[in-house]
């Protein structure tokens, strides 16, 4: 046995890359409560004080510095510190902390528009170079992009497409590197390309064998960038602080390379406990420098950042960097997967106090050991810091080593990845339907040309049959979308590292998603339930609905409307289902916004539901506010009802509610939210975010920023620092349902 | 045929009528007239939604997972839920088989043989005693104190757990010497189990104008901590349990 691996029980691991292995041989489940934890440390909070003071300063400025000349690369650039006293868990993704980095192999055109908006001025050697010389992502779409493409992206039927930057909601198994050390990783990759020397070399053979050359190379480079820290990372971690070191490089080469939308952790809590254990029975730590290892990690991941272009930020606001971390959960040999360290992650919300950032996501299950699950309950009572997916649910599809990359999207870490689609909007799709496939903003024909519905009452059985029929029109036109993105991702901003902490053999999932699903169950509910007149102007294009009489409205755990919701998400994953992905994806489903349903509000013309153009969608899964009127179980059962065999990419729902409404005191409140949580997995919920404080609050944030300087909300599948949200979206947040009674 | 119930709405997640996440029945109907009540619009007895006693069972027994993993369960109130007392009843027998817990929030006016059946349905009664001073509770409520005093006999005689809930309305139901002897009336209760101190609030009254209604109290602040912690105090002489949000 290796002799960093002294202590650990022998498995599969030791000979095969195999991470679950060595967890499953080695954790120690915990069960007690939070008695242990400890307070920060002198130097973490001095540290952290010296962060919260930068990030002041970007908060004024925008953006604290950016490169402009020198693209990011895992070794652009020599070591980064802050105050190398105090630091220590080390690494910036740049030269200086909170510097934006660029990453133009995704398109110049936004790197160079970032930087201008910021004002910074592209270095114009590089920009030549990745005018003329390299060939970006973003050259490579637009050259394969149809007509059709181009017209639904305009319109914004199909919209939020990576196509001018980097895809993201791919996790590299980076516990890997602290394991195994890099060398043995690079061995390995070296004998899987030796068994691709086959007689008859094809396409996707090629196209492998050179992606193993970039993912060794990548490995290579990750050793340089620690060597300038000063740690060799050939080899394994050999204790606690190697491992949160070891992992984070890795983590850390991702984010020099990268800049997709969502850079996910993955699950390493459990993961790091066997460390911290093994050393603790060693009495080499204690658990006052185990809680500094996870605060200072912690604190790096808060200073995650990527350059973007303000529209980038209208879509995502908040400037999030979707650093998920999955925590909690229960084995397939029915332990659960919580340990110290679950808890340790977690507590960090309280020693540097809330934040968005690492997105930390609780994986729920009914058989949750009891003090876990009302310390999660606390935690986000006290900091609306957290969310939670159902580990219940994604347990039988996923078994029990995966993680949550960016929102809700579930994948076995280091065996599985994504071509993340952004969301079709089906709500415009239900405008199309009726207006004959032309945009009803724009007037332009954007579907192929079909008969509009020309009465002066819309009919249900006529509506849907169109709907079915603009839906498979829009399912073709969606995953071909997808296809010459993804291969062009491939072909010019290949993830070599993250690929490199991935198996050979990977599940590639097409992900893609809807907005509006709300709005599409309640004007479906409408014309079938009550009598919806459409007002149509000169040109003919029905423009606006006048509704007689009411409708049962989703979110209100109403089968008559609830059924038709879970009717759209089924039928429109069956269609998707038909369509030929690339690299043979399997096509997944998404019911998630993020902070985008004001924007795709925006972009919609009146619905027959009643909601007028340009309001609001309401976001992921949730119901549209104001028209669930039976409390918050009913709201959120609703929700849960959606199927998520037909949504594997996962079901988005947000959940706010007034501390009083939770109960009279903190104890009740605690316990309630626990049976609510409990109530709403057990009925097939899947994800969850929860928000407890009062719309004053809010109110007295928007009006004095200075005093909330991390004031946190859950918004879709994140959370943002909520004085930074535009004026627009803090109205959007305070005009959602907030259950108050 | 059985009896309909006038039903003024439901909230499907409550947690502050009884223990734990608690389906909350709003019925339509109320004898008494409390000048802080906070929801008028559940007087009028022939307002709201008519519901046949299985078309409500339908709606809470969809909520029973909430209820078992919380300790909670269904809480009819309203309004004065034992107006409806006959209705209740139906529904509680229909529960029974799902082994559904019933509170009951009254005012403890209304005394009937559906009534007393209904209680015997009941798991917990959270009993309103506006005040414990005759004169003062007519003022109140309009009606007379003694009927509830004698539901509360009867609830010990047949062992029903029971909450107490006082509304403390600074100028009105603030009368300390009453609050001493009610007091001390609740330890010959065994069965009472704690007693929720509320503070006077004017979320309600919006409704009153609403309804074209007079709102007496629009002057009247909400009680300070002070106040309240003074009549925690006294409820809490004798160790019993009180809760109030201070």
């Amino acid at each position: 046995m290796r002799q960093e691996w002294y202590g650990f029980n022998s498995g599969s691991w030791m000979t095969d890359v195999n991470v679950r292995s060595f967890i499953q041989h080695n954790y120690t489940p915990y069960e007690g409560d939070d008695s242990f934890l400890v307070g920060p440390t002198k130097r973490t909070l001095e540290l952290w004080e010296q962060v919260l003071e930068l990030m002041k300063e970007e908060s004024k400025k925008g953006i604290i510095d950016a490169e402009t000349s020198v693209p990011s690369t895992i070794t652009a650039f020599g070591p980064g510190y802050l105050n190398k006293e105090k630091e220590v868990i080390v690494g910036f993704q740049t030269d200086k902390p909170l510097k934006r980095g660029i990453m133009p192999n995704g398109g110049i055109r936004v790197v160079k528009n970032a930087l201008d908006a910021y004002g910074y001025t592209l270095d114009k050697k590089t920009e030549e170079i990745y005018s003329q010389n390299r060939k970006t992502h973003n050259d490579g779409v637009f050259d394969a992009y149809t007509d059709a493409m181009k017209k639904a992206r305009h319109t914004g039927i199909i919209t939020g497409l990576p196509d001018a930057y980097g895809r993201g909601r791919i996790i590299g198994d980076y516990r890997r590197v602290a394991l195994y050390g890099v060398d043995f990783l690079i061995e390995e990759k070296i004998q899987e390309k030796k068994l691709l020397e086959i007689p008859i070399l094809e396409s996707p053979d090629i196209r492998l064998r050179e992606e193993i050359s970039e993912q060794i190379k990548a490995l290579k480079m990750l050793k340089q960038m620690a060597s300038s820290y000063g740690f060799d990372i050939s080899n394994p971690a050999a204790n606690s602080f190697e491992a949160t070191q070891w992992t984070y490089f890795a983590y850390l080469g991702a984010i020099k390379e990268q800049d997709g939308a969502a850079m996910s952790l993955g699950r390493v809590s459990t993961f790091l406990d066997i460390y911290y254990e093994r050393d603790l029975k060693n009495g080499t730590i204690t658990e006052s420098e185990i809680q500094e290892l996870i605060d200072q990690f912690v604190m790096k991941l808060r200073m995650v950042r990527f350059l973007r272009t303000p529209s980038y930020n209208d879509l995502f606001s908040g400037d999030p960097t979707w650093v998920t971390e999955s925590i909690g959960g229960m084995g397939l040999d029915g332990r659960t997967l919580v340990t110290k360290t679950s808890y340790r992650v977690l507590h960090t919300l309280y020693n540097l106090g809330p934040a968005p950032e690492p997105n930390l996501t609780v994986l729920w299950s009914v058989f949750l050991p009891e003090p876990f699950k009302k310390f999660c309950s606390k935690v986000s009572i006290d900091t609306s810091s957290i969310q939670y997916e159902s580990d219940d649910i994604m347990r039988e599809v996923w078994g029990d080593d995966y993680g949550i990359a960016c929102c809700v999207s579930a994948m076995r870490i280091g065996k599985q990845m994504q071509f993340f689609g952004a969301r079709a909007n089906l709500a415009k799709a239900l405008l199309y339907a009726i207006n004959g496939g032309k945009d009803e903003i724009y007037g332009e024909q954007v579907a192929p040309m079909f008969a509009p519905i020309t009465g002066e009452y819309l009919d249900y059985d006529e509506v849907m049959s169109k709907f079915d029929q603009t839906m498979d029109w829009l399912s073709e036109l969606y995953i071909n979308t997808l296809n010459v993105i993804h291969y062009m991702h491939d072909k010019y901003n290949y993830e070599q590292l993250q690929m490199a902490l991935h198996d050979i053999n990977i599940l590639r999932t097409e992900a893609c998603g809807i907005a509006g699903l709300s709005v599409v169950a309640d004007s479906l509910s409408a014309i079938k339930y009550a009598k919806v007149k459409v007002i149509r102007n000169e040109a003919g294009l029905a423009v606006d609905y006048e509704i007689e009489g009411e409708y049962p409205a989703y979110g209100n755990n109403d089968d008559r409307v609830d059924q038709i919701a879970i009717e759209i998400v089924e039928r429109f994953m069956n269609k998707l289902r038909k369509v030929k992905t690339y690299r043979d994806a399997k096509q997944t489903l998404s019911v998630l916004t993020i902070t985008s349903n004001v924007v795709y509000g925006k972009k919609t013309g009146s619905t027959p539901d009643g909601r007028k153009a340009g309001e609001p969608f309401a976001p992921g899964a949730n119901p549209m506010h104001g028209r669930d009127t039976k409390g918050a179980i009913a709201s959120m059962m609703s929700v849960a009802k959606l199927p998520y065999k037909h949504a594997e990419d996962g079901i988005s729902y947000t959940f706010s509610i007034v501390p009083k409404a939770l109960g009279k005191n903190k104890e009740e409140r605690i316990d309630n939210l626990a049976g609510l949580l409990d109530g709403y997995f057990h009925s097939k919920g899947h994800h969850i975010n929860v928000n407890v404080f009062d719309r004053e609050t809010l109110l007295d944030a928007m009006e004095h920023p200075e005093k909330y300087p991390q004031l946190t909300i859950r918004v879709s599948g994140y959370a943002v620092n909520f004085i930074r949200l535009n004026r627009e979206q803090q109205l959007d947040v305070i005009n959602r349902t907030f259950h108050e009674r | 045929m059985s009896v309909k119930g006038r039903i003024h709405s439901l909230e499907s997640f409550g947690s502050v009528d009884g223990p734990g996440i608690r389906f909350v029945v709003f019925l339509q109907g109320c004898p008494l007239r409390c000048q802080f009540c906070h929801n008028p619009d559940t007087w009028e007895v022939h307002k709201g939604t008519e519901y046949e006693p299985q078309q409500l069972v339908d709606e809470i027994i969809k909520y029973k997972s909430y209820m078992e993993f919380s300790g909670g369960g269904v809480t009819f109130t309203g309004g004065e839920p034992l107006m409806q007392a006959e209705f209740i009843l139906e529904v509680c027998r229909l529960l029974k088989p799902y082994g559904i817990t019933v509170a009951i929030d009254t005012s403890g006016f209304i005394w009937n043989d559906y009534v007393r059946e209904v209680l015997e349905y009941t798991d917990i009664v959270l009993l309103d005693i506006k005040n414990y001073d005759p004169r003062v509770y007519k003022k109140a409520t309009g009606v007379s104190l003694s009927p509830t005093l004698r539901l509360l006999d009867y609830l010990r005689e047949n062992g029903i757990r029971t909450w107490i809930r006082y509304v403390l309305v600074p100028g009105l139901t603030d009368n300390l010497e009453s609050i001493r002897g009610l007091s001390a009336h609740l330890d010959q209760y065994p069965n009472v189990e704690k007693i929720e101190l509320l503070g006077f609030h004017k979320m309600g009254e919006f409704k009153w104008k609403e309804l074209g209604l007079d709102y007496q109290l629009s002057d009247t602040p909400e009680p300070s901590k002070e106040l309240l912690a003074e009549v925690k105090a006294i409820f809490g002489t004798n160790g019993k349990t009180v809760s109030a949000n201070i």
